[in-house]
């Protein structure tokens, strides 16, 4: 396979997706001319303006006019820019997409797909550097998926399109441009961890970019002799307690990490499964590294200190090995 | 040739039987509220009847409906099964959603009902969408005076002028949203003025004039079917319960209420029914005679309906 960047992977899945079923269609902003990223670039060329529909900046209409053709039949593939953007489009996500099924009694599905991008780093300020997976794994009737990777984004992708639920995928917009080698674009389930190091001391369950930081601790962290053992759960919901419980209860360590401010974050979600499922195996408490209570700083200097990295984790792993020792 | 002209004595029947049905499910259904015997914030539709039934006579096979959060009428006028829809309020395991959706969101997929909501204006954008995936058949969108202030009607009125997409938005106007008037709310004073800033065809009707109602969306549909755009469809109307049942409404005078009390749409088009032959005397005494005991029956069929099995509370989350 040649190298793939994670945007391209995104635009491979939905390429492949659309050529399979014609029920799938692209909506959003400009994703006719590919979006500000390009996520969506060469879409409305291969399969016309009908399938692939630009929108006025109406977020919270189209989440629902995208739900409406979910309702009726297609499988509608809506690019949310930013995921800070969603906020205006919650409601009908939360009270019309996730509650569909259940309120009729089963009557009507929804497969819907939002795709947004999320996280720092980029320099946009407060309003387009949001982490807000918390928000929506909070509400039942939603699956939330975070690919770390670029072939991740095609198989989370190609599954949430399948997939007859609302799905949202949350994307790491700092990894849109990285290339990577990417074997498969073959879809990749839900629910089903990635273990992207092994390692005996300690598990650090990471999200997103943190994944990347966490392999970058890994690395520091194997030369003082402790060995990290990096999941990513790659979705939320569902999310695949089974392999985490089960390193966990290996290693006895705990870390989680996500870009996310750790107040109310997806991490506590992790941390009290960890201590419901591991507490006998536990040697010290779950530790969780993420962002402070702030805003995201638009000054290069302030943004960075906001942003979890790789020594945050390698911090929190040596304080919590050290307690344990 | 309008809808009014097409009309004869089946047609009459079947609108007064209509109407006669919500009023008489409406009625129980109060009645029931006051007994205690049915959960929930429930609003009713009793004054509103001609809208439900008459949009509902110009549809086609094939075209799809929402409402908004006073949806009963809107189900019945489809053909959702009175003791399926009471048992639904009821919270009882035949509901049409197995009891899990409630006064606010019935959905009756069989009928062409994909759904009610109870955030305001919430289903507005939800009927461009299936517009979009039904066309060239139409998508019909029920809502009230109160739901013309949300973005979402600005918004959805926009991008279906734009994509010309087949939906009928059909603005039930009341006179009140919640419990003040549409005065306290908008200076623009005819919903159907926000149509004309987006080239969209409207009409503005007497809502408690069954006939007008049909009419008017029978030639609207017929337009959006044929690909010429969406259109909206202004009812005045009002309604004659609270904005819920328990609202003593003390923010209407007794004046208007009579005056109201005056256009109420059922003996209105009975008499009009008469006049023109299409329904003796007898006929009009009958249905509604026949909807009390029909309402009487579904109630009683709902009643002996069982809770939903605990099992259930987890089931339809995700597929």
């Amino acid at each position: 396979m040649p190298e793939l960047t994670y945007l391209a992977a995104l635009r491979e899945a939905m390429a492949i997706e659309m050529r399979a079923d014609p029920r799938v269609r692209v909506i959003g902003e400009d994703v006719a001319e590919g979006g500000p990223f390009g996520a969506t670039k060469g879409l409305a060329e291969e399969f016309g303006a009908a399938r692939v529909r630009n929108t006025p900046i109406s977020e919270g209409t189209v989440m629902g006019i995208a739900t409406g053709m979910a309702l009726a039949g297609l499988r509608p593939v809506f690019e949310v820019m930013f995921i800070d953007f969603l906020t205006l489009a919650i409601d009908q996500l939360a009270n019309q997409a996730a509650k569909a099924r259940y309120m009729s009694g089963g009557q009507l599905s929804c497969p819907l797909v939002v795709r947004t991008g999320a996280g720092a780093g980029r320099r946009y300020g407060a309003q387009h550097s949001q982490s807000l997976e918390a928000w929506l794994a909070h509400v039942p009737g939603l699956k939330v998926a975070m690919p770390a990777t670029a072939a991740d984004a095609a198989g989370l992708l190609r599954t949430a399109i399948r997939d007859d639920d609302p799905c949202v995928v949350i994307e790491a917009k700092l990894l849109y441009y990285r290339k990577e080698n990417v074997e498969s674009l073959d879809p990749v389930p839900f629910g089903r961890a990635a273990v992207r190091r092994p390692g005996k001391h300690v598990t650090v369950v990471a999200t997103a970019r943190l994944v990347g930081e966490a392999l970058t601790a890994a690395e520091d962290l194997a030369r003082e002799g402790i060995e990290l053992e990096v999941i990513d759960p790659r979705t939320l919901v569902p999310l695949d307690l089974d392999t985490i419980v089960s390193s966990v209860r290996r290693t006895g360590c705990c870390v989680v990490a996500h870009e996310a401010p750790v107040r109310g974050g997806f991490g506590a979600e992790i941390a009290a499964l960890v201590q419901e499922h591991a507490i006998d195996r536990l040697t010290g408490p779950v530790l969780r590294v993420g962002g402070p209570d702030t805003p995201v700083p638009a000054a290069p200097a302030l943004e960075d200190a906001y942003m979890a990295n790789a020594g945050d984790i390698s911090a929190a792993v040596r304080g919590l090995v050290g307690k344990a020792r | 040739m309008s809808a009014l002209d097409r009309l004869d004595g089946a047609g009459a029947r079947r609108l007064l039987e209509r109407m006669w049905l919500i009023r008489a499910f409406e009625e129980a259904v109060s009645d029931l509220i006051q007994r205690s015997a049915l959960p929930g914030l429930v609003h009713l539709s009793i004054g509103q009847e001609a809208c439900a039934a008459g949009v509902a006579d110009a549809l086609e096979a094939g075209d799809r409906v929402y409402s908004g959060h006073r949806p009963h009428g809107h189900a019945l006028a489809l053909g959702a099964e009175p003791w399926r829809v009471m048992a639904e309020l009821m919270g009882k395991r035949d509901g049409l959603c197995g009891g899990k959706g409630g006064s606010m969101h019935l959905v009756d997929v069989a009928h062409g009902f994909l759904g009610a909501t109870g955030v305001v204006g919430g289903t507005l954008p939800l009927a461009l969408g299936t517009a979009l995936a039904i066309a060239p058949a139409a998508c019909v969108v029920f809502f009230g005076d109160g739901a013309a202030q949300t973005g979402y009607f600005h918004e959805s009125l926009n991008i279906a002028a734009l994509w010309k997409l087949p939906v009928l938005f059909v603005c039930e106007n009341n006179g009140y949203a919640e419990f003040t008037p549409r005065s306290a709310h908008t200076v623009v004073e005819r919903v159907a003025r926000h149509a004309e800033t987006y080239g969209i065809a409207s009409a503005t009707v007497d809502g408690n004039d069954v006939l007008a109602v049909r009419d008017g969306a029978a030639s609207l549909l017929e337009r959006a079917r044929r690909g010429d755009g969406p259109a909206l469809l202004e009812c005045l109307t009002y309604r004659m319960r609270g904005h819920y049942e328990g609202d003593p409404a003390s923010y209407r005078t007794s004046a208007e209420l009579a005056e109201w009390r005056d256009k109420d749409p059922l003996p209105r088009f009975a008499r009009s029914a008469v006049e023109r032959k299409w329904l003796g005397d007898a006929d009009v005494a009958t249905i509604e005679r026949a909807a009390r005991e029909a309402v009487r029956d579904a109630t009683e069929r709902a009643r002996r309906s069982p809770d939903p099995e605990p099992g259930a509370l987890t089931r339809d989350v995700l597929a």
